[in-house]
C-alpha cells in the first residue's frame, strides 16, 4: 500500500446521506446513511426484495436518488456529491476507480472476446497503447484468479461459470480501483466452486486493499469476506456493526430470524 | 505440579514497570439475551461484571458451564455486544471502551491489541496450516520470510508435524485443530490475550506445551484473560481467580 493511501485511511471513501428511492408510491430504500473507509468490506444483507440490490445501484450512480446523496472522496483527496459530476468524471470512475462484480458474469464481460481482450479493455480505456505490456498484464492477472493462460485467446463464453466469475473480477481489478462494489457475487456457482472463489476474492481485498460493498442474502459469503454488515428489511438499515457481533449476538428480530435460518452444514 | 507462587520468573525491568499498568478494566458491564423468535424472552447472562487485568497477569474466570464466562470475554472481544458498563482496553497508549467503540475501532483494536484464543478454529478452505498460524503477523505488515520462520517455531513446538504444514487444516483432527488454534494465538506479540479453553482436547504433553507459552507471554507482559477447566492447569497459569457466579443475574 501506498504512503498515500495509508494516509487517507481514516477519512471516508464513499458517504451516504439520506438515502431514498421511491418508484411512485413504492418505497425501494429509505433514510440510509453510512460511511465506508478505504480498506473496508461493508456486506449488505437481507432478503429478495428489501432493497439492497436498489441501494447498490444508487451507491454507485446507476440510479438517481429521490432523495439524498452519495460523495466520493476522488483520488485527489476531495470529498465530491457523485450527483455533481460530469459525465467524464463519471465515466472515469467506472473505468478505474471502481470496479462492478454482477451475479451473471454475462453482464460484466463481452462474452464474445477473448479473455485477454476482456482484461486488456480496461486497460486501453485508461490509455494503455503497449500491446506487449497489456498482454502481460492481463496473463499475469488470469493467474492471480487462477486461470490456466493457455485459455488466454478463448472467449468466456467458452468458460465455466466459475472460470467467467473469476475472469470478471481479473477484468474489474486490473486498473487497480479502490472500490469494487459486488452484487451476489457467488449466487449462480456450486458450492465447491463458490468457496474457491470467495478465498480468492478475500485473498485479493486484504492484498490490494480494496474497499468492497458486498450485496448478498447468503450470510455465509458475508462472514467470511465483509467485516462491516448492514441488516436491510422493506427498505430500511434495521441493524449495523462489527459482522461476527451481528452474526453471532443479533438483536432485531428479523436479524434473529435470518441467522436462525441458516441450514447447518 | 508447581503453584504459581513457587515458580521462579526471570522479571526484566521492562517488564516489571509494566506489571503495573492495567490493561483492561472491566465496570458493571451486563448482558442479557432478548430471543426475538422465542416470544421476546429476556436470557440474562451476566451483570455487575468488574474486574481489571494488569500487564503481564494471568487471571482466570471460573464458574460452572453457563455462567457466562465465555459471554464475558466475547464482550471484551467486541463480538458479543455489552448492554451496560464499560470494558476498556488499553489500545494504543489510551484506554478505549469497547462496549461503544465503532466497529472500525474495534478492528483495530482486534489488528493490534486483542488476540483471542477460541475454542474452535474457523478456517478458511484451501489456505495451508502455515498461513492461518502466519497470517495475524502478516496481517500487522511482518515480512513473510520471519512470519513462517515463527509459525514454523510454534508448530514445532505444538507437535504438528512438518508434511501437514502445507495443507489446509480442515482435514485434521480435533486436537490438531486446537493446536494450530492455539499456534494462531500465541505467534503475535498482542497486549492481551483471550483464552477460550486453550487446553481442553490436548494430551498431556502439549498442554504443558500450553503452560510454558502462557508463562512466556506473561514475561513478555501481556495480560491475559483465561477460561480453563482443568484445576492442574489453573492452578499453574491463573494470577488470579474470578468467580463468575458472582455476576450471575438473580432468578
Amino acid at each position: 500500500m501506498s504512503d498515500a493511501r495509508a494516509a487517507g485511511r481514516d477519512q471516508p471513501l464513499l458517504v451516504a446521506d439520506g438515502l431514498a428511492k421511491a418508484y411512485g408510491r413504492l418505497t425501494a430504500c429509505q433514510d440510509i446513511s453510512f460511511a465506508l473507509y478505504p480498506g473496508e468490506v461493508l456486506a449488505i444483507v437481507g432478503e429478495s426484495g428489501s432493497g439492497k440490490s436498489t441501494l447498490l445501484q444508487l451507491l454507485s450512480t446507476q440510479l438517481a436518488p429521490s432523495a439524498g446523496r452519495v460523495s466520493y472522496r476522488m483520488r485527489d483527496g476531495v470529498l465530491r456529491d457523485l450527483n455533481s459530476l460530469g459525465e467524464a468524471e463519471r465515466r472515469f470512475l467506472f473505468r478505474t476507480d471502481w470496479g462492478f462484480v454482477h451475479q451473471d458474469p454475462a453482464q460484466g464481460l463481452r462474452m464474445a472476446v477473448s479473455a485477454g481482450a476482456n482484461v486488456g479493455e480496461r486497460l486501453m480505456a485508461v490509455g494503455w497503447t503497449h500491446y506487449g505490456r497489456i498482454r502481460q498484464s492481463a496473463t499475469s492477472w488470469l493467474e492471480r484468479v487462477e486461470i490456466d493462460v493457455g485459455r488466454i485467446d478463448d472467449a468466456p463464453r467458452t468458460y465455466s461459470g466459475g472460470m467467467r466469475q473469476r475472469l470478471q473480477i481479473a477484468r474489474n481489478l486490473v486498473t487497480e480501483p479502490r472500490l469494487v462494489f459486488m452484487d451476489e457475487p457467488t449466487g449462480g456457482l456450486d458450492v465447491s466452486v463458490q468457496a474457491r472463489l470467495l478465498d480468492l476474492v478475500r485473498g485479493l481485498v486484504s492484498e490490494l486493499g480494496l474497499a468492497v460493498i458486498v450485496v448478498t442474502h447468503d450470510l455465509a459469503v458475508a462472514r467470511l469476506l465483509s467485516h462491516r454488515i448492514m441488516v436491510m428489511k422493506a427498505g430500511r438499515v434495521i441493524e449495523t456493526g462489527l459482522t461476527d457481533q451481528v452474526l453471532d449476538d443479533p438483536h432485531q428480530p428479523y436479524t434473529q430470524l435470518l441467522v436462525s435460518s441458516i441450514l447447518p452444514a | 505440579m508447581t503453584p504459581t507462587i513457587a515458580t521462579p520468573t526471570i522479571v526484566t525491568p521492562m517488564a516489571a514497570a509494566a506489571a503495573i499498568e492495567t490493561v483492561i478494566e472491566i465496570r458493571n458491564a451486563e448482558k442479557t439475551f432478548t430471543m426475538h423468535l422465542q416470544g421476546g424472552v429476556q436470557l440474562p447472562v451476566v451483570h455487575g461484571v468488574s474486574f481489571e487485568v494488569r500487564a503481564g497477569e494471568c487471571v482466570v474466570l471460573s464458574g460452572p458451564s453457563g455462567a457466562g464466562k465465555s459471554s464475558i470475554l466475547k464482550m471484551i472481544f467486541g463480538n458479543y455486544r455489552c448492554d451496560g458498563g464499560i470494558i476498556a482496553v488499553r489500545h494504543e497508549g489510551a484506554m478505549l471502551d469497547i462496549a461503544t467503540a465503532e466497529p472500525r475501532r474495534i478492528l483495530d483494536v482486534r489488528r493490534s491489541t486483542i488476540g483471542y484464543v477460541s475454542q474452535f478454529l474457523r478456517a478458511v478452505p484451501r489456505v495451508p496450516t502455515i498461513d492461518v498460524v502466519a497470517e495475524p503477523l502478516l496481517a500487522t505488515g511482518t515480512a513473510r520470510a520471519v512470519a513462517h520462520a515463527r509459525a514454523a517455531s510454534l508448530l514445532r513446538r505444538l507437535n504438528i508435524p512438518e508434511r501437514l504444514w502445507a495443507l489446509p487444516p480442515s482435514t485434521f483432527s480435533g486436537g490438531e485443530q486446537q493446536r494450530v488454534n492455539i499456534a494462531r494465538g500465541f505467534i503475535s506479540d498482542l497486549p492481551i490475550l483471550l483464552l477460550d479453553e486453550p487446553s481442553a482436547s490436548l494430551d498431556a504433553a502439549n498442554r504443558e506445551v500450553v503452560v510454558d507459552l502462557i508463562d512466556e507471554k506473561k514475561r513478555a507482559g501481556v495480560a491475559m484473560v483465561a477460561i480453563v477447566h482443568d484445576d492442574d492447569i489453573r492452578r499453574r497459569i491463573a494470577d488470579r481467580v474470578v468467580d463468575v457466579t458472582s455476576f450471575a443475574v438473580a432468578a
